[in-house]
């Protein structure tokens, strides 16, 4: 069974223009001890869709319109009042933000705030607590960490902070870790570090891990399976393997000839021409139609295309596109 | 820590030199020989002169300069005219009443305005936070004179909850005499810090630690308590303080009406008694209560901010 189902995903922001619907109609499911990343350009909704699961969404008025995130063995989050998702959140799944320079308190001690997450949800007194925040810094292999328990955030460099946000995510053993761009607000030897850290974690507990990124240099180098977003919706989804080497949908295959040479390290996505759709008001039928070089007339009629598997494709590789034959040459 | 305190109040040297300049020199291109403004019109041409030659008036100004600087140094501030006092005596009975409106109306203020701060924030921009904002406007405009008056009229003379001024012996009896005058204070105070904290606090709520706090399963009363509100107080700390120092000018109005004997009334009884040196004594004291109470905030925000250093 699958550790994490989410079914028909709707999250929609309130905005001064109107109501954006960020998340439309997303389903995907997370298996234990898998790595399953998530990619797209900016502004398609991959943060809205992670935040979703944890219903984490800052200032902001944003709302679940509709869907189920199923957690094996804890019940629908979506559907969950706050008060029991108080319960889940760092427990059962943990989340890293993207900038570890202002995920943390600026004027509280590094070692109190992890110590924080476990005095939540275990029933274990200070010293107990800061015992294990210890313990915790040493696992995201923190040099000299019991001088940095007493340190605040802007003490320490970036990484050591990403680390700390890190140790914080990990220290009940949650069985989901939830990382939106962990390593995006960092320099890149220090983005090895952080995401070996990660994918040690998974080696050795089997935790499960959302990752999302703009990097496919990341997404082929420690995910087992991805998904590819575009305005809202998924459009193609399978193993890393398989969608990278054998994209069906047009919109993957254009991100990936946007990259110069071979998918490798490093590689940052680069806009394909046009911009995307307006979440507020999206085109009707593939939302991909406006940019897509093999749309034809009934690409823009009715609801958007679903993930669908293709004659001969791998199992488990999807795609939306209602063409069943996407020629390589336009693409 | 210690040395940053030690070089900021030597780096305040040079500013009370320019303080004791300048309230110096203001007094001195006011209109009138001092001596016969001093003794009134009936004052013969022999007691004026006697008058001068005691106050050294006819000396060179910079004579006159140093005469006042030495007075300041020595701590006396000079003597008064009026009451032939050292100031510093003067200012020593009168000081307590003072700093007590001070701290007990910002006390009042902070009552007031950290509740509504609070509510108003978690209700921002429906009719509560709206209708909270309005009332609190109006508080600030309010002249306070007129407010002393109102209140005067119904809490004392009206209600005969509180007397109509004066000061009582002992701290209870204080509490209670000297609350009207200290909620005038108060009240306008109060206004500024809600508006300012009601700020910080929406500002701070939108933090992105304050979603990892959430992702930790911490609940919404323990993130308030933790992590929004520390860093919400920390950032209207500067305003607190720039409120007390303003308060310690802004009780001269109160003072005299509800016949309180602080700092604020022998201020306008030296003016009106043009008694010259308590004025000249007063604005320099009042300028340094004003500098240290700087060197306080500052010192309150290093302590508070971790990333904030004492220079
Ligand atoms: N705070 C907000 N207020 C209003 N609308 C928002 C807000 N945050 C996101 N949205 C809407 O949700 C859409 C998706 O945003 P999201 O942050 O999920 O994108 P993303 O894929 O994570 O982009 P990026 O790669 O830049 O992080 C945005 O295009 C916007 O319309
Ligand atoms: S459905 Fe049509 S527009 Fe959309 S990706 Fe396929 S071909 Fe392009
Ligand atoms: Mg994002």
């Amino acid at each position: 069974m699958s550790l994490l189902s989410i079914r028909d995903l709707r999250t929609e922001f309130q905005s001064p223009s109107g109501i954006a619907r960020a998340v439309d109609g997303v389903s995907f499911d997370v298996e234990p001890g898998e790595i399953f990343g998530i990619v797209g350009e900016s502004g398609c909704g991959k943060s809205a869709t992670c935040r979703s699961i944890l219903r984490l969404f800052g200032g902001a008025a944003a709302r679940i319109a509709g869907g189920q995130i199923l957690l094996d063995g804890v019940g629908d989050l979506a559907a969950m009042p706050e008060r029991q998702l108080a319960q889940v959140r760092g427990r059962d799944a943990a989340f890293i933000f993207q900038d570890p320079l202002t995920a943390l308190n600026p004027t509280m001690k590094v070692g109190k705030q992890i110590a924080e997450v476990i005095l939540r949800h275990r029933k274990v007194g200070r010293a107990e607590a800061r015992a294990a925040a210890l313990q915790l810094l040493r696992d995201v292999q923190v040099t000299s960490p019991e001088r940095r328990l007493e340190a605040y955030p802007h003490e320490l460099s970036g990484g050591l902070r990403q680390r700390v946000v890190i140790a914080m995510a990990l220290a009940l053993r949650p069985r989901l870790i939830i990382a939106d761009e962990p390593t995006t607000a960092l320099d890149v030897t220090v983005q090895d570090q952080i995401l070996r850290l990660l994918k040690e974690r998974r080696d050795s507990l089997g935790t499960s891990i959302i990752l999302i990124t703009h990097d496919l240099g990341v997404v082929s180098q420690i995910c087992d399976r991805m998904a590819v977003m575009y305005a809202g919706r998924l459009v193609e989804t399978g193993r890393v393997r398989e969608v990278l080497d054998a994209p069906s949908h047009p919109y993957t295959r254009a991100l990936l000839a946007a990259l110069p040479g071979q998918v490798g390290r490093d590689r940052a996505l680069t806009p394909i021409e046009g911009a995307p759709p307006s979440l507020i008001a999206p085109p009707p039928g593939c939302r991909f139609a406006p940019r897509c070089a093999h749309a034809v007339a009934r690409c823009t009629l009715g609801d958007p295309p679903p993930l669908a598997p293709r004659a001969g494709a791998a199992p488990g590789h999807l795609d939306a596109c209602i063409l069943d034959e996407v020629s390589d040459a336009a693409a | 820590m210690f040395l940053a305190i030690l070089k900021r109040l030597l780096m305040l040297v040079p500013v009370l030199i320019g303080i004791t300049l300048l309230s110096f020199l203001l007094l001195q291109i006011m209109p009138g020989d001092p001596a016969s403004r001093a003794m009134g019109t009936r004052a013969s041409a022999e007691e004026l002169e006697a008058m001068r030659q005691l106050w050294g008036l006819d000396r060179p100004i910079w004579v006159q300069y140093l005469y006042f600087l030495r007075d300041c140094v020595t701590g006396s501030f000079g003597v008064s005219i009026f009451h032939k006092q050292p100031i510093i005596a003067l200012v020593a009975a009168r000081l307590p009443y003072t700093l007590a409106i001070v701290a007990y109306s910002t006390v009042i203020a902070l009552a007031i305005a950290l509740p509504f701060a609070i509510f108003a924030a978690a209700r921002r921009g429906r009719l509560a936070d709206v209708a909270i904002r309005q009332v609190f406007v109006v508080l600030i405009a309010m002249p306070p004179f007129w407010l002393c008056y109102v209140l005067i009229l119904f809490l004392a003379l009206g209600m005969g909850w509180f007397p109509t001024g004066g000061v009582g012996e002992g701290f209870l009896a204080n509490l209670h005499r000297l609350f009207l005058p200290s909620l005038v204070v108060g009240l306008s105070t109060a206004a500024l810090i809600q508006q300012s904290l009601r700020a910080a606090l929406i500002d701070t709520m939108q933090a992105d630690y304050i979603d990892t706090a959430r992702a930790k399963g911490l609940r919404g009363r323990e993130i308030f308590l933790r992590h929004v509100l520390p860093n919400s107080l920390i950032s209207t700390i500067s305003i607190i303080g720039v409120r007390v120092s303003w308060i310690i000018g802004g009780t001269v109005v109160v003072e005299k009406i509800f016949s309180v004997p602080g700092l604020g009334s022998l201020l306008i009884d030296a003016i009106v008694s043009r008694d010259l040196p308590v004025i000249r004594g007063l604005t320099v004291f009042f300028a340094v209560m004003v500098v240290i109470v700087n060197l306080i905030t500052d010192i309150c925000y290093a302590l508070a901010d971790p990333r904030v250093r004492l220079e």
